[in-house]
């Protein structure tokens, strides 16, 4: 089959891997996280400037304009060591508008935006509508343009971050067709944006409503780019919440691990009782496979054809394996599990979330069945 | 150590060995060939692929990066890696000569004393002397810890009394790899045990065919009566059987002795699996048009892509930092478990023709796919069970205790 994925690395991304294991383990210990929830803003914008500062915005972004001119490749292990620490800030919805900006904007959108978020800036994407379609080409909402003058309605959904953004890129049909429009959060009116309860609580997601905001025409991207941008979009997107998910995953198995290796029922560990034991392992083997996918969705990512099946299974594998393990782990700590004590929680709806963001398990597969089959 | 090879004489050496297995390979000898050296059932097969095994011996390409001096090829472990290639570009049978040349071979040459290479690593190339392990007994399967077949040292003899069994090739064998109980003392069950070379042509010694689930025969049970072996025959010293034992699992991995090249087993090549459900038919639509099979087909496809993919990545340390054991110790239980869903999701598609089984000439690729089912079950078992595996990755790859 010639369009399956490979796998290897680049020096960076292993430097990158060491930094981001430290920084995020450092930088977002568990009672910081829990502290976050009841905090409007979700994360600690101290910690965001230092992220700006390391230049890990930049790194996808090309030279030409002030990034750093790696790939994707290189942002992999960032998002996975951020997922496996549940260090939640807009760095990965900025990453994935900044790759739609590469695929879609034109050069005077490129060199106004690039550079401000290579050095900091965030940004987001708004794609999602009430129809809860994962298809994003199936969407209501509308660009008129008369007169150099580009006039929105309709709302989107489960826009991430989108009141520490300072653009948001959201998808129009204009004329039939799916256009993309670049929004200056700054320049929306009151109440445009309604906070929404998502069952991530480390997360921050917002509904825009688009009526009434008008662009001017310039500030769309071009009909001819569509394709591209909605291709990029997908696979950025897939790519970094498969990473978030691929770390998610390790750290709730090690979770689960060091609870079973101190709990003691009936006078034993109850790590060594094999109706404990052998599901974690099926577990454990599920997540290094998501681990391999993700590396390997990485380093085929610039590849037509392979970089789709590449990212898809990644995505697929990660959301199943990071699905299943935390659901495990609320199971393996009994009552503690049910609490909101218990960290399983969190990763558990974090899984869920990511899959309804991107696709679940089972979505991924069957978009993968007609790349494979058909 | 042999020298690395450059580009040009590695790429002189591989496309001598793609021509030679080009021409050499006999593919379909006119009946079937087995898939794994635990299903050699038939005296046709057995001589075929002991042949074969001679002739790639002699040819080169077995055994090219062990040692010269005992019957190797002396070679850089490069140049066996280009040949174990060409064999599977043409679909080579495979090496019938598994516990000799996989466990017994690299366990000599790690440990043995000069006599010893002398005498046992040529003949176990060229497959004159078939090898057989004597591990598992009836009563002490998983737990082979226990096992309490004795042998006691009498002048410069040990008797040997017990049986062992699931002996592949047993009634083939020259030479057994034997795990004994020398002493039932010890202060444990593993101190006890001694591992022996030990000679299958000694009176005391018969063999009993078993049959398998699949109808076909490959192993059997071993009875020792009174069989008095030669002292010689221990190896490792008395009391050391369990790490010996041990030891020959950790070849697998090649970091002591290099492997020998060849395949034992023959890999599932899924796109087989994917062109069968192609052509399968389900209510007169392709069967890859059921939603069903065609996410269960798809949830496959990621499964084998990653274990192929994790092959590669055994051999990066860099993205094996946290649990560098992980990987190699979960492939056994991740590979065999994956082949025996694979098989079974492959009778499957075939409709009413899951019915047939192998001599019936309405059976879908003469029953390929129920032999290949019912045998996975022997990868599943044998060589330590997937129950076993998982305590093996829970314990050593997890830090999880011991189940007692």
């Amino acid at each position: 089959m010639e369009n399956l994925g490979t796998i290897g690395t680049t020096e960076e991304q292993i430097e990158l891997m060491d930094v981001a294991t430290n920084f995020c383990r450092d930088k977002s210990p568990i009672d910081k996280v829990r502290g976050l929830i009841d905090d409007e803003l979700g994360y600690d914008p101290g910690i965001w400037k230092e992220i700006g500062e390391l230049g890990w915005l930049a790194i996808a972004i090309p030279e030409a304009h002030d990034g750093v001119g790696l790939s994707m490749a290189e942002v992999v292990p960032i998002a996975e060591q951020m997922g496996r620490n549940l260090m939640s800030t807009p760095f990965g919805s900025t990453t994935v508008a900044a790759q739609a900006l590469l695929a879609g904007g034109s050069e005077a959108q490129q060199a106004e935006w690039l550079p401000k978020i290579a050095a900091g800036t965030a940004a987001t994407l708004a794609l999602r509508e009430a129809n809860g379609d994962w298809d994003l080409v199936n969407i209501d909402a509308t660009a008129v343009e008369s007169g150099g003058t580009v006039t929105l309605s309709g709302k989107k959904q489960l826009v991430l971050w989108a009141d520490s953004a300072e653009l948001i890129i959201a998808s129009v049909k204009m004329d039939g067709a799916v256009r993309f429009a670049l929004i200056e959060r700054a320049k929306l009116g009151d109440g445009a944006l309604r906070r929404e309860t998502v069952i991530d609580e480390t997360a921050r997601s917002y509904e825009l409503t688009l009526d009434g905001v008008t662009l001017s025409a310039d500030a769309l991207f071009d009909a001819s780019r569509t394709r591209e941008t909605l291709e990029k979009i997908e696979l950025a997107a897939g790519l970094i919440h498969s990473a978030e998910m691929t770390g998610g995953a390790q750290a709730v198995i090690d979770y689960t691990l060091e609870y079973l290796k101190t709990r003691k029922q009936f006078g034993k560990i109850i790590g060594s009782y094999q109706a404990l034991k052998h599901p974690t392992v099926n577990n454990y083997v599920e997540y290094e496979k998501a681990r391999t996918h993700l590396y390997s969705a990485a380093h085929s990512w610039g590849e037509q054809g392979r970089g789709e099946v590449a990212v898809r299974m990644a995505a697929a594998q990660s959301h199943s394996s990071y699905s299943t393990s935390a659901d495990r782990a609320i199971q393996f700590h009994g009552g503690f599990g049910f609490t909101h004590d218990c960290d399983a929680q969190l990763h558990r709806r974090k899984a869920i979330l990511s899959g309804a963001l991107i696709g679940d398990a089972a979505y991924q597969r069957s978009k993968l069945a007609g790349l494979l089959f058909d | 150590m042999a020298e690395k090879p450059s580009a040009a004489e590695l790429k002189d050496y591989a496309g001598q060995a793609d021509a030679w297995f080009k021409e050499n390979t006999v593919r379909d000898p006119g009946f079937m060939l087995p898939l794994t050296f635990m299903e050699v059932s038939t005296d046709e097969q057995f001589d075929f692929l002991r042949d074969w095994q001679r002739k790639v011996y002699e040819a080169g390409y077995l055994g090219a990066s062990w040692p010269k001096e005992y019957g190797g090829g002396g070679l850089h472990s490069e140049y066996q890696r280009a040949a174990t290639r060409a064999m599977k570009k043409y679909d080579a049978p495979i090496m019938i000569n598994a516990i000799g040349n996989g466990w017994a071979g690299p366990l000599i040459l790690d440990l043995g004393s000069e006599e010893q290479k002398q005498k046992y690593i040529k003949p176990m190339l060229s497959a004159e002397d078939i090898w057989c392990q004597g591990f598992s007994e009836p009563e002490n399967g998983s737990d082979l810890g226990n096992a309490q077949l004795k042998a006691v040292k009498d002048g410069d003899e040990y008797v040997l009394n017990g049986s062992k069994i699931w002996t592949s090739l047993g009634d083939r064998a020259k030479y057994m790899i034997l795990l004994a109980r020398t002493d039932f003392d010890a202060p444990n069950k593993y101190a006890g045990l001694s591992f022996f070379l030990n000679p299958m042509d000694v009176d005391g010694i018969t063999t009993s065919r078993i049959k398998k689930l699949t109808g076909e025969y490959g192993f059997v049970q071993t009875f020792f009566t009174d069989a008095r072996i030669s002292a010689d025959c221990l190896f490792g010293g008395e009391g050391n059987g369990w790490s010996m034992a041990m030891k020959t699992l950790e070849y697998e991995r090649g970091a002591k002795v290099k492997p020998v090249g060849g395949y034992f087993v023959k890999e599932l090549d899924v796109m087989e699996i994917v062109e069968l459900a192609k052509n399968s038919v389900r209510n007169g639509k392709p069967l890859l048009d059921d939603p069903v099979m065609r996410d269960k087909m798809t949830q496959y496809m990621i499964d084998i892509q990653a274990l192929n993919l994790n092959n590669t990545r055994r051999r990066m340390p860099q993205l094996m930092q946290d649990r560098p054991m992980g990987l190699p110790l979960m492939n056994k239980l991740a590979r065999t478990e994956l082949i025996r869903e694979l098989t079974e999701f492959s009778l499957a598609f075939q409709g009413t023709k899951a019915g047939y089984y192998v001599g019936d000439e309405n059976a879908v690729d003469d029953g390929y796919w129920h032999r290949s089912y019912l045998n996975s079950f022997s990868a599943t078992i044998g060589g330590g069970t997937s129950e076993i595996q998982r305590n093996i990755v829970a314990e050593h790859a997890l830090g999880l205790p011991k189940t007692r």
